[in-house]
C-alpha cells in the first residue's frame, strides 16, 4: 500500500502552496484520480487524515473525483471506456499500433481551498462581476 | 478569506522530476538503470544472478542494488555473480522512490556503470506508481502466477517496456497457459514483447541483458499505451491553465521510511529512523568483487568481515 506516500505527497505539496500565498489553514483538498492511476480512494482518504496531522491541512477534508479511462483508436477513429481490468486494443478493428489513452492515468492535486485570513465565508461559486 | 485554488499538480510531481534529473544525470555518464518489477517470488533475483554473471563474462560494466522489507539474503546471492551490488532495506515501505534511489547510487554507484539493474521491493502494485529513472521498465511473471496476472495487475505490466516469463521449466507441471498470458498482455500493453526463460536450465539467458544493451545503445523501448502523456482537455476542462508548475529541487516529504544495514554494528532493523540519515559509506565499505560468500553466511556477517554488500543508511 503506497497510499501514506502518495497522501504525505499531497500535503507536502498543498502545504507548500499555502504557504507561498501566505495561507493559514487549508480546509479542502480536491484530487483528480483515473481509473489506471493505481490509487485507492478509501485508503487514499484513510492515510490523508494521518498526514495531515500537525500541518496547515489538520482536519481539511479530501474529495477524490474519479476520472474514467478512455481510449481512441487512431486507425478506426473508435472510441471507448477502457474499464477495469483496461481494454487497450481497439474494440472496434481489433487494432493495437495507433491506440491513444485520452484519460484515466490521472493523479493531481484539483484545487485547495484555504483562508488566507481570521474569518472564513462559506464557500460558494465566485460570481465573475466579482473580480 | 477563503479562496478556492486550482493547484494543478501532479501529486507525484516531485518524484517524476527527481527520476528526470537522475536519468538525465546518469545518462550523462553513460548509465542506464534498468527497474524490476514482480510479485515476491517470481524468480527476479535468480534471473538477475544469471544475467549479472553473463554482463561479467562479457565483459559489461553492470551493477545492481536490491529492495527488500528485510534481510540481505539477494544481495548475497547476486554479489555471487562478482559484480558490484549493494542491498537496500526499506524497512516496510512497499517501493522505491526516485530520491531515495538517488541517494544509495551516491558515492556508491562506480562511474563506469553501463547498466545498473534495480531489483524493486517483490510488489506488483506500490512500485508500479514510481518512476526511478529507469529507461528500461521490466515486470517479470512466473508461470506459476496465473496467465491473469496481467488483468489483475494492469498498471504494472501495462507500463512495461519489456514482460519476462520466468521458470518455464516448470510451465508443463503447472499446465501455464502461454497463448492466454499472450494475449492478457497484449490486452493491457499492445506490442510489447515478452520474453520466456528458464534460470534453470538456461532458456533465455541473455536476453534480458541484451533488451538492456540496446536500450543504452539508444535504442527507443516500447512505448506503452498507458504511458502515454494525456492531453489536458480529454478531461474536459474548458480552461486553460498554463505550463507545469516549476516545483524546484527535490526534498523529502517526511519521514524517511528508508534505511540500510550497517553490519556489524548491532542489526538495529527494528528501529524507525525519524529523520533523514544521510552517511555516506566510503571505500571501506564498497566492494566491487565478489568474496566468495556461501549461503550459509547469509545469516548474519561476523563484525568488519568483508562484504560484497555495501551497508548503507
Amino acid at each position: 500500500m503506497h497510499e501514506m506516500s502518495i497522501a504525505m505527497a499531497v500535503v507536502g505539496q498543498v502545504e507548500e502552496a499555502a504557504q507561498a500565498a501566505g495561507a493559514t489553514t487549508v480546509t479542502a483538498v480536491r484530487l483528480q484520480v483515473g481509473e489506471l492511476a493505481g490509487v485507492v480512494p478509501d485508503a487514499l482518504a484513510f492515510c490523508f487524515e494521518l498526514a495531515c496531522a500537525g500541518t496547515v491541512l489538520e482536519g481539511a477534508r479530501l474529495t477524490a473525483e474519479t476520472v474514467a479511462a478512455r481510449a481512441r483508436c487512431g486507425s478506426c477513429d473508435r472510441e471507448w471506456p477502457v474499464g477495469m481490468p483496461p481494454e487497450l486494443c481497439c474494440p472496434g478493428c481489433g487494432g493495437a499500433s495507433d491506440v491513444e489513452l485520452l484519460s484515466g492515468r490521472e493523479l493531481q492535486i484539483a484545487s485547495v481551498h484555504w483562508e488566507d485570513g481570521p474569518a472564513c465565508a462559506p464557500v460558494r461559486e465566485p460570481i465573475p462581476e466579482e473580480a | 478569506m477563503c479562496r478556492v485554488v486550482d493547484l494543478r499538480q501532479a501529486v507525484l510531481a516531485k518524484n517524476d522530476e527527481a527520476a528526470h534529473t537522475l536519468r538525465a544525470e546518469l545518462a550523462a555518464r553513460g548509465t542506464v538503470i534498468v527497474n524490476l518489477l514482480s510479485s515476491p517470488g517470481s524468480g527476479k533475483t535468480e534471473l538477475l544472478e544469471r544475467e549479472l554473471l553473463l554482463a561479467r563474462e562479457r565483459g559489461v560494466p553492470v551493477a545492481a542494488l536490491t529492495a527488500d522489507l528485510a534481510t540481505e539474503n539477494d544481495a548475497v546471492r547476486l554479489a555471487r555473480s562478482g559484480v558490484p551490488v549493494k542491498q537496500v532495506l526499506t524497512d516496510g515501505l512497499c517501493h522505491l522512490e526516485a530520491g531515495m534511489l538517488g541517494r544509495h547510487l551516491d558515492g556508491w554507484l562506480p562511474g563506469d556503470t553501463r547498466l545498473l539493474f534495480v531489483e524493486n521491493v517483490g510488489n506488483l502494485v506500490c512500485p508500479a506508481s514510481y518512476d526511478l529513472g529507469e529507461s528500461l521498465r521490466v515486470v517479470l511473471a512466473s508461470v506459476t502466477e496465473g496467465e491473469d496476472k496481467p488483468l489483475k495487475y494492469p498498471t504494472a505490466f501495462g507500463l512495461a517496456h519489456l514482460v519476462v516469463v520466468t521458470k518455464t521449466d516448470i510451465a508443463e507441471a503447472v499446465e501455464f497457459d502461454q497463448a492466454a498470458f499472450l494475449a492478457n498482455v497484449q490486452q493491457v500493453n499492445p506490442g510489447v514483447e515478452v520474453v520466456f526463460t528458464s534460470a534453470r536450465r538456461g532458456a533465455g539467458a541473455g536476453a534480458l541483458l541484451d533488451r538492456a544493451l540496446a536500450v543504452a545503445g539508444g535504442t527507443a523501448p516500447h512505448a506503452p499505451v498507458m504511458a502515454q502523456r494525456q492531453r489536458a482537455e480529454a478531461h474536459g476542462h474548458d480552461h486553460d491553465h498554463g505550463p507545469d508548475h516549476d516545483h524546484g529541487p527535490d526534498h523529502d516529504h517526511g519521514p524517511d521510511h528508508d534505511h540500510g544495514h550497517d553490519h556489524g554494528d548491532g542489526h538495529d532493523h527494528g528501529h524507525r529512523h525519524d529523520h533523514d540519515h544521510d552517511h555516506p559509506h566510503t571505500g571501506s565499505h564498497t566492494h566491487r568483487a565478489g568474496h566468495g560468500h556461501v549461503p550459509s553466511e547469509a545469516a548474519g556477517f561476523p563484525p568488519g568481515a568483508p562484504s560484497a554488500v555495501v551497508p548503507t543508511r
